[in-house]
């Protein structure tokens, strides 16, 4: 049976799934319910600085977007840090560290951005007793007007400042929450690393309208007529931070710097995908906050599950095995052809993909008597859209043409070779083979 | 409670008020909002839709499901009532498992379809909902065209010619119009008196007058609606009922089907409509299953249907024999009436098992008998004699894809006509088209119906 225990930047945890930094981690009460469900850990709700607690909208915090059925597909939130005073919450952690001592419990940060006022918070936070800090550089509304959270983020020179301040004034291990909302992860991610961090997490929340009252032609959500930007999560970001975490794990000027993945991990399958490209961890939010704690049971019986069929020991022994897979474009290779395949015996005939194919792409889908849907050869450049419109999984597959085989729409032999784009002769700039 | 359904006889009120009206409550309930969107979600908004294929009115289902789905069941009626303005009907009883509903790949995937009827049926509700007529009239023609029959062949011709601007009157022989849909339905398809609140929808339209208590072989003329008018469009139905000769048919309890579903549909207190305690239905129609469901429903003991060949050859659907089981109704097949038996009213009817024979079919000489309180015929419906001069054909009116009869100015379509099915549906189908080719003949093809312009489409 595979072990689950992980080990992150020091930080122990008997499975690794943790509870983002977010409501469902705001207070005590929710932490050990979380806990008692199963969860490894949990970075705490954002604490602000000493003094009056920040104060929250008193109307809607959230935007939803949903699929068929309501099923939430995307959650937009314009909630900021902790409103609760700081001392509760510090009296919390260390009670919360003290009865689940085998859990993580890790504290996310925002103050604003002098040395003073990391200098004043760290030392109470580290006397709970707590396993480490996220520094929250992503909270994209609200206390971004105010310099702190994503505005922090989007400034890597600001990132590294208040990342070494942090290192130089505790021993805890210092995580930096990186914003998606900028044009070049990997800056931001070279930044923290420069500051010493021990890890970075991401992503955190994608800058987001979800939706527009058509008779008040307010944003959502709407606080009395005006709405304002907020933070989008859930599964519609996944490939968002899928993409950001492999960034980091490629960049060879990050390298070997810890990442926690974030960013709609909702199934197990989510999470190991995380795992694979990169990710030593995942953090989760949505998924809870839409299903209730218990969805980590399903997480961790089917990590396990698969990691057991893979014959994966341990989650080191997945992460970062898709890295290597993650290239760029110039690299993918030229002269592997595929053709899509229509299994006739699984087709229900309701030619989605002669409408995606004729009306959108290459005209290669032909009506056949008795609505018989064929891919024409000589026009199918192996798109794929076929594919992913059919609502009949595993009806349409690509298959791919073997080395010696004829391309009927290039009328060229499919060569065995290896040839990418880079020693392409359309490439004006290729460098020749050797 | 004085009568059960042990009570010997033929009897009313078997059953209380309530039970009566729970079972002859909605037979689909309507769908509510969010229910019709996950319904919606489950269409595939195929190219080409084999549901669209299977539909006689041709209705769009795949748009008007997606206008379903994104919020616009308003827009979605409007795609159906385009094409076929019984649109509310036809989504209570068309036979959607042998229609839209079995092309559906969904069917063809899982062996469950989308529910094409009951989200038509939400759509058009909603639109029906609302205190307006969603067409307007063109610009009056001067025409004028006469409708017999205000069943859903004549209703849905009428709809359309007015919506053109021509003139309408509808002759109908019944003290309501409706036709079968007022009278021949199944109660529990069409509850709360719709049948006649579409009607009264549909002529919202304006244009159309409507006279009832018309009839073609009693009194009105064919020939001077033909003079008086500038079409006539016959939609008179099948309103005589084959006749079985038999010994016994004459005995008390011997009853006619339709007119019995009729009564039935009219009757404004169900627990005074007399049952037979043991019922038998000879045939294998919508009809037989529809007077055997509700005698059931009534409170009937026992309910017999007894077809002359097998299963597979009736012509109610395998979802409506199965309604008819689940309601306790007992299906025997292969076999034919030889006599009711009685003393002055039945007591018995003989049977005699059938076999398949090159020429039709051949009985095999055992008999057996049923009890029988009351015996429903069901064995089909005739045109009326008087159509005069018409040609008819397999005893229907003869016409051709237009729906034009043999004489001159004279179309037909519905039950009355050749070349459908008789269904409701087929009937829209038919008065429809009828009323587009009367346009082009008495206008010219001049003009075109004042449909409400779409946004973001120039017209042409």
């Amino acid at each position: 049976m595979a072990n689950l225990a992980c080990e992150f930047v020091g930080i122990r945890s008997p499975n690794p799934f943790w509870l983002a930094s977010a409501p469902p981690t705001d207070k005590e009460y929710n932490v050990c319910r979380a806990f008692e469900a199963g969860w490894g850990g949990v970075v705490w709700k954002t604490l602000g600085e000493e003094g009056p607690p920040i104060v929250n909208v008193n109307g809607p915090r959230y935007g939803a977007v949903w699929g068929a059925d309501r099923r939430l597909l995307g959650l937009n939130n314009i909630e900021l840090i902790t409103d609760r005073p700081l001392e509760t919450n510090l009296q919390e952690i260390k009670t919360v560290k003290r009865d689940y001592p085998d859990r993580a419990v890790v504290v996310s940060l925002m103050v604003p951005c002098v040395e003073d006022a990391w200098k004043a918070i760290l030392p109470i936070v580290e006397d709970t007793g707590a396993d480490g800090i996220e520094l929250n550089f992503g909270c994209p509304h609200g206390m971004s007007e105010r310099g702190m959270g994503s505005a922090v983020g989007q400034v890597p020179d600001y990132i590294e400042m208040v990342t070494r301040w942090c290192k130089q004034n505790t021993r805890m291990p210092v995580i930096v929450k990186l914003t998606p909302n900028i044009t070049d992860i990997r800056y931001p991610a070279r930044a923290a690393k420069a500051g010493g961090a021990d890890a970075v997490s991401l992503i955190n929340t994608v800058s987001s309208i979800t939706s527009v009252n058509l008779d008040t032609y307010s944003p959502e959500p709407s606080i009395d007529g005006k709405g304002t930007h907020g933070g989008f999560c859930g599964p519609a970001v996944k490939p968002i931070a899928l993409n950001m975490v492999a960034q980091i794990a490629c960049d060879p000027e990050s390298d070997g710097l810890p990442i926690s993945g974030i960013g709609g991990v909702t199934t197990w399958r989510d999470a190991a995908e995380f795992l694979t490209l990169g990710a030593a961890n995942v953090q989760v939010c949505t998924a809870a906050m839409t299903y209730g704690f218990k969805i980590v049971q399903e997480m961790i019986s089917g990590l396990g599950d698969w990691m057991d069929e893979k014959g994966h020991a341990s989650v080191d022994d997945v992460v970062g095995r898709a890295v290597p897979n993650f290239t760029d474009w110039q690299y993918l290779n030229l002269n592997y052809v595929t053709k899509a395949r229509i299994d006739q015996d699984l087709c229900i005939g309701c030619g989605r993909c002669f409408a995606a194919c004729e009306d959108t792409s290459h005209q290669a889908i032909a009506i056949n008597p008795g609505r018989k849907f064929e891919v024409i050869d000589e026009e199918c450049v192996a798109c794929n859209l076929c594919v992913n419109v059919c609502p009949v999984e595993d009806c349409i597959t690509m298959e791919e043409l073997a080395p010696g085989a004829v391309d009927p729409r290039t009328g060229q032999d499919v060569v065995a070779d290896y040839g990418n784009w880079t020693t392409h002769p359309n490439n004006p700039g290729a460098c020749a083979a050797e | 409670m004085a009568n059960s359904p042990f009570t010997p006889g033929i009897a009313a009120g078997r059953l209380s008020s309530e039970v009566l009206d729970r079972n002859f409550a909605d037979l689909h309930p309507p769908l509510d909002r969010h229910e019709a969107l996950v319904a919606a979600d489950r269409c595939y908004f195929c190219h080409d839709a084999p549901c669209v294929t299977a539909c006689p009115t041709t209705i769009d289902i795949p748009l008007f499901i997606r206008q379903i789905a994104t919020g616009t069941p308003e827009a979605a009626a409007r795609t159906i009532f385009d094409q076929n303005i019984l649109g509310g009907m036809c989504a209570r009883v068309c036979p959607t498992e042998t229609l839209c509903e079995e092309a559906c790949v969904r069917e063809v995937a899982e062996s469950r379809p989308v529910e094409i009827g009951r989200l038509q049926r939400f759509a058009t509700d909603t639109m029906m909902g609302r205190d307006s007529h969603p067409y307007e009239r063109a610009e009056k023609t001067g025409k004028r065209v006469a409708v017999v029959g205000a069943g859903p062949a004549g209703l849905a011709c009428a709809h359309r010619l007015a919506m053109y601007g021509h003139e309408v009157v509808v002759f109908d022989a019944s003290p309501r119009p409706g036709g079968l849909n007022e009278y021949g339905v199944a109660s529990y398809k069409t509850v709360d008196g719709f049948a006649q609140a579409e009607v009264e929808w549909l002529l919202g339209i304006g244009g159309i007058k409507v006279e009832q208590g018309a009839r073609i072989s009693d009194g009105l003329d064919l020939d001077a609606l033909i003079k008086d008018h500038d079409a006539v469009f016959l939609g008179i139905g099948l309103a005589g009922v084959n006749a079985l000769q038999i010994e016994g048919v004459d005995l008390q309890g011997v009853d006619d089907a339709v007119e019995f579903i009729a009564d039935l549909r009219q009757a404004g207190d169900l627990s005074n409509l007399a049952i037979g305690r043991n019922v038998v239905v000879v045939g294998g129609g919508m009809t037989a299953i529809d007077v055997a469901v509700q005698s059931r429903l009534l409170g009937a003991e026992t309910v017999t249907i007894v077809y002359r060949r097998g299963r597979d050859r009736m012509s109610a659907s395998r979802y409506e024999q199965d309604l008819a089981t689940s309601k306790g109704v007992r299906i025997v097949t292969n076999a034919r009436p030889v006599r009711v038996v009685g003393d002055g009213a039945v007591q018995e009817a003989e049977f005699e098992y059938t076999r398949d024979v090159p020429n039709g079919l051949d009985g095999i000489g055992e008999t057996f008998r049923l009890a029988a309180d009351q015996v429903f015929m069901a064995i089909g419906q005739k045109l009326e004699d008087g159509s005069g001069a018409l040609r008819i054909e397999g005893g229907k009116i003869k016409v051709d894809e237009s729906g034009r009869t043999s004489l001159n100015g004279v179309w037909a379509g519905g039950d009355c006509a050749t070349g459908g099915d008789d269904l409701t549906v087929t009937a829209v189908a038919e008065g429809r088209d009828a009323a587009e080719d009367i346009h082009k003949a008495i206008h010219g093809g001049l003009g075109t119906a004042n449909e409400t312009p779409r946004h973001g489409i120039e017209s042409g």
